[in-house]
């Protein structure tokens, strides 16, 4: 797939992740309008990461999930799960119908993902535990001389965590040039904006005096994703914070506008409009 | 010299935190653990090492040393420790991680209840200190521990007598795949067990003297006790079994129902608080399957304790070979 993808202009492979990023978000309305309420917000937030990670960053066999020298996407924010079952579902590591289960009673894709799910690498949703548990791949996969690498999805309320610190800590003191932390800011945790709940800021400025090597883009823009990614490959002896600064409901005008939620519940009624209005934003 | 403080008897003192407690002991050994991992390395690339700051502290710096390409030292830094070691074991390896047993239950509990435990990572959890075998107060003294790792599903838990069962049990853990929090005694550490006789085996009680009068049931190193408080009943002309129970998680429920349906003066005996850890589970057990029995407990009541030297606490909190004696004594009458 990436052979392919490298021979096709730069400008052609962005119009077509931008157009997997609203199949993604297509997806995660679905799973949504079944459970009426949830993470949607979330999801369509960091449906643009999602498309470049599985449709162009990385390397899976979605025949083989559990192929050892995979690079392997950390979910710690469990709740977002609904972007990430998107992302299996569309890369085909789940069957695509099987999305129409999300959220419900014995299905697989728990409104937290658990690890037990094809694609699913670690029971996240207790925050604090990503980033420690892809520490500990990366040098363990390293140590295997294995070629993988680690994405970690974190969150900014999640950088309140001390856990957090104490593995990015070690993460550059092990020199984890395999390693790779998207902090999500969306600006909003459970109980309002972190500015307000407990201050994180400057992100950027924090990860880098941890040592790593820290990049600050707007994640809703692919072109600015796919460029922090390639300056990131050329860092080979630090590991790489890349702080996103993504919109809540991306995509969806009526969600980008509400007033902001960790938890947002919709009306019955709002899932046609909100379908029409993802399909005519433009790309 | 403050006149006042001369004219006090002479006292115990707490003595560094290091100090093993060899008691008596007639046969010691140096540092089981940080021999056995090396020894179980050699045979098994998979198998790295971990500490918070603890290295030499727990014995694994003789692995560091033999393998320092596979060791990782993380800082003092438990849920790091604790999540990275999960990290490892999910990459493939078989990842050792030692601290102090407060350390890892207290600070780490989430780590090793999620991170570990939850989706059966095949992390070793190696932590020293327990119960009363450091003078030096509440913060080290891991009282609670056993209650706490006993509540996590999937976990196996392990309280070792001695320097041969801690040999036998590193390479029986390292064999086995899923996740064990085992309590490490560390330094000098007594020969109790004769590993001519003595077989560890995970999930297994062991007999280690018959006798129809009284149960003692014990676990780590209060076993060596309790067979000293057996031979002290012997001469006063009761018998005594002493049923050795190192595994705690998953608990050994068919011997032990066994011993106490047969012998229901029973004492339970554990380096831990009377409550949440073996007392408690023989208690369960007894309730469960209907069997009357009188139950004397021997462990720390519901208190933190204090700071001293270990004779000192022994005495204290009545954790002694005596003190076992006595309170089979008392659950006979």
């Amino acid at each position: 797939m990436n052979a392919q993808s490298e021979a096709i202009s730069s400008a052609t492979q962005e119009i077509r992740l931008k157009e997997t990023a609203r199949a993604l978000r297509r997806h995660v309305l679905e799973m949504a309008e079944i459970v009426g309420q949830g993470y949607v917000g979330q999801g369509l937030g960091i449906s643009d990461l999602l498309a470049v990670l599985y449709f162009r960053e990385m390397r899976y066999d979605p025949k083989n999930p559990s192929w050892q020298d995979r690079d392997r996407f950390i979910l710690s924010t469990g709740h977002y799960a609904i972007g990430l079952y998107a992302a299996l579902a569309e890369a085909g590591i789940i069957p695509l119908h099987e999305i129409g289960t999300y959220g419900t009673d014995g299905s697989r894709l728990e409104m937290a993902a658990p690890e037990t799910t094809p694609g699913v690498e670690i029971t996240g949703g207790s925050l604090g535990h990503g980033l420690p548990q892809s520490v500990g791949m990366a040098i363990g996969l390293r140590y295997q001389g294995r070629p993988s690498r680690i994405f970690n999805l974190l969150s900014d309320g999640e950088c309140q965590e001390g856990a957090t610190w104490e593995a990015a800590m070690a993460g550059a003191h092990y020199k984890l040039g395999n390693l790779y932390a998207f902090i999500d800011c969306n600006n909003q945790q459970a109980d309002g904006p972190p500015a307000a709940i407990m201050n994180i800021e400057p992100l950027d400025k924090k990860w880098e005096a941890f040592g790593w090597h820290t990049q600050r883009i707007d994640g809703n823009d692919v072109a600015a994703i796919l460029g922090a990614l390639a300056a990131a490959r050329k860092v080979e002896d630090r590991p790489h914070a890349i702080v996103l600064d993504t919109l809540m409901g991306k995509g969806v005008a009526t969600f980008e506008q509400r007033e902001k939620n960790h938890f947002i519940r919709v009306g019955a009624e709002e899932w046609s409009v909100a379908r029409q209005q993802l399909e005519e934003r433009a790309l | 010299m403050n006149p006042k403080l001369a004219k006090l008897p002479p006292r115990g003192v707490a003595g560094n935190i290091l100090a093993s407690d060899t008691g008596a002991a007639t046969h010691i050994a140096s540092a089981p653990f940080g021999h056995a991992l090396v020894r179980a390395a050699e045979n098994n690339p998979r198998i790295v090492g971990l500490t918070a700051d603890l290295g030499k502290y727990t014995d694994i710096h003789l692995f560091a040393e033999k393998f320092p390409e596979r060791f990782f030292q993380m800082g003092m830094a438990e849920q790091s420790l604790i999540g990275c070691a999960a990290g490892m074991a999910r990459a493939g390896l078989i990842p050792f991680a030692t601290t102090y047993c407060v350390f890892a239950t207290r600070r780490a509990y989430d780590f090793i209840a999620i991170g570990v435990a939850l989706g059966r990572a095949n992390v070793k959890i190696i932590a020293g200190l327990p119960g009363l075998t450091t003078g030096y107060g509440g913060t080290h003294q891991g009282i609670e521990d056993l209650a706490l790792m006993c509540s996590v599903p999937n976990l196996t838990v392990i309280d070792p007598c001695d320097a041969t069962e801690i040999e036998q049990a590193i390479q029986a853990i390292a064999d086995y795949d899923g996740p064990v929090y085992m309590r490490l005694l560390r330094g000098q550490v007594p020969v109790v067990l004769d590993p001519e006789h003595y077989q560890f085996e995970i999930g297994k009680a062991k007999m280690l003297t018959e006798g129809g009068d009284v149960a003692i049931i014990s676990t780590g190193l209060m076993t060596g006790r309790a067979l000293d408080a057996a031979k002290a009943l012997d001469a006063e002309g009761i018998r005594a079994s002493v049923l050795h129970l190192s595994t705690l998680k998953p608990f050994d429920r068919e011997t032990v129902e066994a011993l106490i349906g047969r012998v229901p003066a029973v004492v339970t005996a554990e380096n831990h608080m009377q409550h949440g850890g073996l007392a408690s589970a023989v208690a369960d057990l007894a309730v469960d399957s209907g069997l009357k029995i009188r139950l004397r407990r021997v462990g720390i009541p519901d208190c933190f304790c204090d700071s001293g030297s270990l004779p000192y606490l022994v005495d204290r909190y009545s954790m002694g070979a005596t003190h076992i004696a006595q309170a089979a004594r008392e659950a006979l009458h």
